[in-house]
């Protein structure tokens, strides 16, 4: 029944939210009410969809790019000392530059198109799944470590078959987190210059003081965020052990 | 088949951030038979197990490894730990033939089906490890290690975290697993200790001594009237250092 409590949660916001518009007579372009959203929603469903297909887009592409960098990056480094050591202060500065600041830039350098939001989504998400990635494959339990040694392991397969399968519920952490800030990556894209997706279309909206279209926006950004959220979960929880499985020391 | 276990002898200290963990000792593994290394805890039993099989340890050894052939035990040891280190997404059959598939090596997949056929899990091939008790994963580890057909083998507690039929049944196949393999196993159990070493070395903070042992060969009956004298005498001596 936990989806009853969602249900109730969601009920509860929706009826304070139009108890404010009711009791403080909220002009409709401050804050327009459930029900005029919901009347916006449907009237502009068709204009909704296809700014929100572009942005869905934006969003996968990046995940998928960023994600493959970010893996790819954290075996990398994970399989090499030296380079560990020269790569992760580049990442950790990285960290440091606002990608927000960056994206006028990105914009004029790669245009107004999707190029300059798919690579938005890759630099917020590239972080956090090279990191999570990383800590996985370099905290290998002290004993497999022994066993792999008295083993003479090779080098390749220690990664292949001990490092990389265990460190997976880690990379499944990153990827849950990389679900949640792509659109975020995209939207800023859109906010800075673009032409489609909904992050284009709240800026339109809130201009023109069609503050519904604007929340109908919102709504839809968010219901594709929890989306996805909820489909990667899924996937990298089936595409992993789980911890509690790991009896080694 | 494995090579002819050499012997092996460790002469020398260690020191823990100037410590001293264990004083200086001098102890001889004979070849091809078992030692049972007996202490209380934090006299550096493991360490010197460690120390042996290559493997990091805290602190400082000062002293040497002589192995009776000349030639370097890196290679020709396997390894067992008190948790069995099982990979959790491999099954049974899968574990046992890790040594190879960690080297590169085709694994030797009609072997690893014997054996583990012959030690009782037949049926459990294809099992994952949290399918299977605690005794099966560390019969799985058991036949990971001989898979290995290292002539050295060090074993460090590997029963000691097993309810007493398991580890009385686990000792027995360990016991004609490992025959003519130069054992190094550590225990803190006197029983384990008189019943499977051919030669039992008592480690205290003051050195190594051997400690006599009955006759007869292991596998010795615990309940012989010399096994259970020579337990008893080993117990007093350690309740003496508590």
């Amino acid at each position: 029944m936990r989806w009853a409590y969602g249900v109730l949660a969601a009920g509860v916001v929706l009826g304070v939210w139009q108890a404010v518009v009711w009791g403080m007579e909220m002009p409709p372009f401050i804050l327009p009410s459930p029900l005029r959203v919901a009347e916006a929603f449907w009237q502009n469903r068709l204009i909704l969809l296809g700014h929100a297909g572009v942005t869905l887009a934006e969003v996968l592409l990046g995940l998928l790019i960023g994600s493959v960098l970010g893996a790819g990056t954290a075996i990398a480094i994970a399989g090499s000392e030296r380079l560990s050591r020269l790569v992760m202060p580049l990442l950790v500065l990285t960290q440091a530059v606002p990608v927000f600041a960056l994206a006028p830039i990105l914009t004029l350098w790669f245009g107004y198109g999707m190029a300059s939001k798919v690579l938005m989504a890759v630099l917020i998400i590239f972080f956090p799944v090279t990191s999570a990635f990383h800590d996985g494959l370099t905290r290998i339990p002290k004993g497999l470590r022994d066993l792999a040694r008295t083993m003479n392991a090779t080098p390749f397969q220690e990664m292949l078959r001990l490092r990389i399968p265990h460190a997976l519920p880690s990379l499944a952490t990153g990827l849950k987190m990389g679900a949640v800030y792509a659109p975020i990556g995209a939207v800023i894209g859109e906010w800075v210059g673009a032409s489609q997706g909904l992050g284009y279309l709240m800026l339109l909206a809130n201009g023109r003081a069609k503050t519904d279209l604007m929340f109908a926006s919102l709504l839809l950004l968010a219901l594709m965020t929890v989306t996805l959220y909820q489909v990667v979960s899924w996937a990298a929880d089936r595409a992993s052990f789980r911890d509690k499985d790991l009896h080694a020391a | 088949m494995s090579a002819v276990a050499p012997g092996i002898a460790l002469r020398g200290h260690h020191e823990i951030a100037g410590t001293p963990l264990f004083a200086p000792v001098s102890c001889h593994l004979p070849a091809g038979q078992w030692t049972c290394l007996l202490g209380r805890s934090g006299t550096g039993k493991t360490t010197l197990l460690r120390l042996i099989a290559g493997l990091e340890v805290a602190g400082q050894f000062v002293g040497d490894i002589a192995v009776s052939d000349g030639l370097p035990i890196e290679g020709r040891c396997s390894f067992m730990a008190q948790t069995d280190l099982l990979l959790p997404w491999l099954s049974a059959l899968e574990n046992a033939v890790l040594g190879q598939r960690l080297r590169g090596e085709p694994p030797d997949l009609p072997r690893a089906r014997r054996l583990l056929e012959r030690i009782g899990l037949g049926a459990y091939l294809s099992a994952r490890p949290s399918a299977l008790s605690g005794g099966m994963r560390q019969r799985v580890a058991l036949a990971r290690t001989l898979l290995e057909d290292r002539p050295i083998v060090l074993l460090d507690e590997p029963f000691s975290a097993l309810d007493a039929s398991t580890r009385a049944a686990m000792q027995e196949l360990a016991c004609e697993m490992f025959r003519d393999k130069t054992v190094l196993l550590v225990t803190h159990d006197p029983a384990e200790a008189i019943r499977l070493g051919h030669q039992v070395i008592f480690l205290t903070g003051e050195g190594a001594r051997i400690w006599p042992v009955p006759e007869t060969p292991p596998l010795r009956d615990s309940y012989a009237p010399d096994s259970v004298k020579a337990q008893a005498e080993l117990m007093a001596a350690l309740r003496r250092l508590a």
